[in-house]
């Protein structure tokens, strides 16, 4: 696996990271009880796709996703996003994620790594539940304002975590009013972080750092 | 069948389905009882989803994660079960969250630690499974059938808990001090837990064999199972009083049962904030149910 | 948002049972909540989710008059093969019992 590639997968992994933290603080709350347990399995999926990558990147996966300085994490500002208790931003970001995810993983998959395509598509295969749940919502939410509005707004930060090689499919997916100009791109661009992510991470790794070195 | 037939029918050990003819007294007091069940589920989740940020690892976030949807999970069933019964969802979750129906006393108290993590898993949640072991056998059996999927769920919650006290334990001097901290902490809770002594002959809820176990037996149950899995990891119970006696019966400080029933009746450390969290989290995503409610486009 | 009803099939080969119940505002959502409620942990080889409503129920079974000559508690055919075996001689002490 050569630099270029591992600091791919290490985006893709820090972004199944945060997204699944994000996404695991629905689980208590979420708007129906039935929504709150499914939600909670997507969210494990993405933080257990997240400890496959990291696996595959080191021997100590925890040590990666926890020990790092809050600044060389890889994670695009779209799953920074603290979003709870607003599920019309949570589900546009599902269902915007997803298609980006959708289109990474295809990449992946025709990695000339044999273990990276592997693993891309075990969690395509993973993701089909995702996909259609996020498409489920989309349906139920389409006529709803505040959600088209969310997707207009994350429309953006979601062209700034895609391939760039991926933007004119999605921008034919979601037909934006406007195209985000390369300026916003970049003020959205990876190794930018969002507004509260040092906070998340400082959350994030306190009992971890509470007694450096332990076991837990 | 009248009354008398029915008290005699399920003493006798007989099952009651949903559309089953049942006495008015045997209604209410099985909706009161499965209803503060599914509220403590709901409201335990609350004290635990604060740590699943905090997990200090991928496994023990996953883990935490999976428990608390478990807990939510139960919550569903046993919402479901009260409203075939009778009482709509909507309506016990605006119970709960106005403070008329009650929830188990744990559930009231602050969690300030990850040894308060392992700690609920492992005790809290053993408290937990010896009354819903007994509640395999309702006489209502709806309820009895969906205790058997919330037995299977829990049998990996105490192995959860225990497996990061375990660890703790193994650890450094730290983390030892935090697991003694929160047993301490926990001990008049857990003891609480089963609720006071009242001999079973005189417990309606035992009569109607809504519960089978009166509550010094799950007491006695839990005290026999876990003062030994507590003492020989070189933890101690915060009670001088604690021995087992010859006879086989546990020997314990009397708990504060006023403090119980002040805190079960909305008074507890945590009850307040809870319940408001509760309130505000549903307000929020109220939008959302109407949507759902609505027909599909 | 109506109920429907989860059937589960543990594993396959085995019959589905009936497993709980979801709330939902359609099918899709059903599906969707069924599969996690009761398979998040691979317990379930398949689910069967079905509207409530579709759920026909026949509970009045009536035998006022003990009809058992088509089960085999209406059989007792002890004495009959004793006296069968005294005919042919072939009663042995160890055969009656």
């Amino acid at each position: 696996m050569d630099g270029p590639e591992r600091q791919r997968l290490l985006a893709i992994a820090d972004d199944e990271l945060v997204l699944g933290w994000r996404d695991s603080e629905w689980t208590g709350i979420a708007p129906v009880l039935e929504e709150d347990v499914a939600f909670s399995s997507i969210a494990q999926n993405e933080i257990g796709h997240a400890r496959a990558i990291y696996q595959l990147l080191s021997d100590d996966a925890d040590a990666l996703a926890f020990d790092r300085p809050p600044e060389e994490y890889r994670s695009a500002q779209l799953v920074e996003l603290r979003f709870v208790p607003d599920w019309a931003r949570t589900i546009a970001r599902r269902v915007l994620y997803e298609a980006a995810d959708e289109l990474r993983l295809r990449t992946l998959m025709a990695s000339d790594d044999r273990a990276v395509a592997g693993l891309a598509a075990k969690v395509d295969r993973e993701e089909a539940y995702h996909r259609m749940h996020a498409e489920m919502w989309h349906d139920r939410l389409r006529d709803e304002p505040r959600y088209l509005a969310a997707v207009d707004e994350l429309f953006p930060y979601t062209l700034a975590m895609a391939d760039p090689d991926d933007h004119e499919t999605l921008i034919a997916r979601f037909e934006p009013k406007t195209r985000p100009s390369n300026t916003v791109l970049q003020a959205h661009a990876r190794g930018t972080h969002a507004d509260g992510w040092v906070e998340l991470w400082a959350e994030m790794t306190e009992v971890r750092r509470s007694v450096p070195g332990a076991r837990w | 069948m009248n009354e008398q037939q029915f008290l005699e029918y399920v003493q006798a050990g007989g099952q009651v389905e949903a559309d089953d003819w049942m006495p008015e007294e045997y209604r209410a007091r099985l909706i009161k009882f499965i209803e503060m069940h599914g509220n403590s589920e709901l409201m335990g989740v609350l004290p635990e989803r604060e740590w699943i940020l905090r997990a200090p690892t991928l496994q023990r976030k996953l883990a935490l994660t999976a428990k608390v949807q478990d807990e939510v999970g139960h919550s569903q069933l046993i919402y479901r079960v009260v409203e075939d019964l009778g009482k709509p969802r909507r309506q016990c979750l605006d119970d709960l969250v106005s403070g008329r129906s009650k929830f188990h006393n744990v559930f009231h108290y602050p969690t300030r630690t990850w040894g308060d993590v392992g700690v609920i898993a492992w005790l809290v949640d053993a408290a937990a499974i010896i009354s819903q072991k007994a509640l395999l056998k309702c006489s209502y059996a709806p309820y009895a059938r969906i205790m058997k999927k919330i037995c299977w769920e829990e049998s990996f919650h105490i192995l959860h808990g225990r497996d990061v006290v375990l660890t703790m334990m193994n650890g450094t001097d730290e983390q030892r001090e935090l697991v003694q901290e929160a047993v301490t902490r926990w001990w008049p809770p857990l003891m609480q837990f089963h609720g006071n002594p009242i001999p079973p002959d005189d417990d309606p809820v035992v009569r109607w064999r809504i519960k089978t176990q009166g509550n010094e037996e799950a007491r006695q149950q839990f005290l026999d199972g876990y003062v030994p899995q507590i003492r020989e990891l070189g933890l101690a119970v915060p009670d001088p009083k604690l021995r087992k006696r010859d006879d086989g019966v546990w020997e314990y400080t009397e708990p504060d049962w006023d403090e119980l029933r002040s805190v079960v009746t909305g008074h507890g450390p945590r009850t307040a904030e809870r319940l408001e969290f509760r309130r505000v989290s549903r307000e929020e995503t109220e939008w959302v149910r109407r949507v759902m409610l609505a027909e599909a486009a | 948002m109506s109920v429907y009803e989860v059937f589960r099939q543990e594993r396959k080969g085995v019959a589905f049972e009936h497993a709980g119940s979801v709330v939902a505002p359609d099918e899709g959502f059903a599906r969707a909540y069924a599969h996690e409620q009761y398979g998040r942990r691979g317990e379930s080889a398949a689910l069967w989710v079905v509207p409530r409503e579709a759920v026909l129920e026949v509970e009045d079974f009536v035998d006022e008059l003990g009809r058992n000559y088509h089960r085999v508690d209406g059989y007792s055919l002890k004495a009959k093969l004793a006296e069968a075996r005294g005919r042919a001689g072939t009663a042995t002490a160890s055969r009656d019992r």
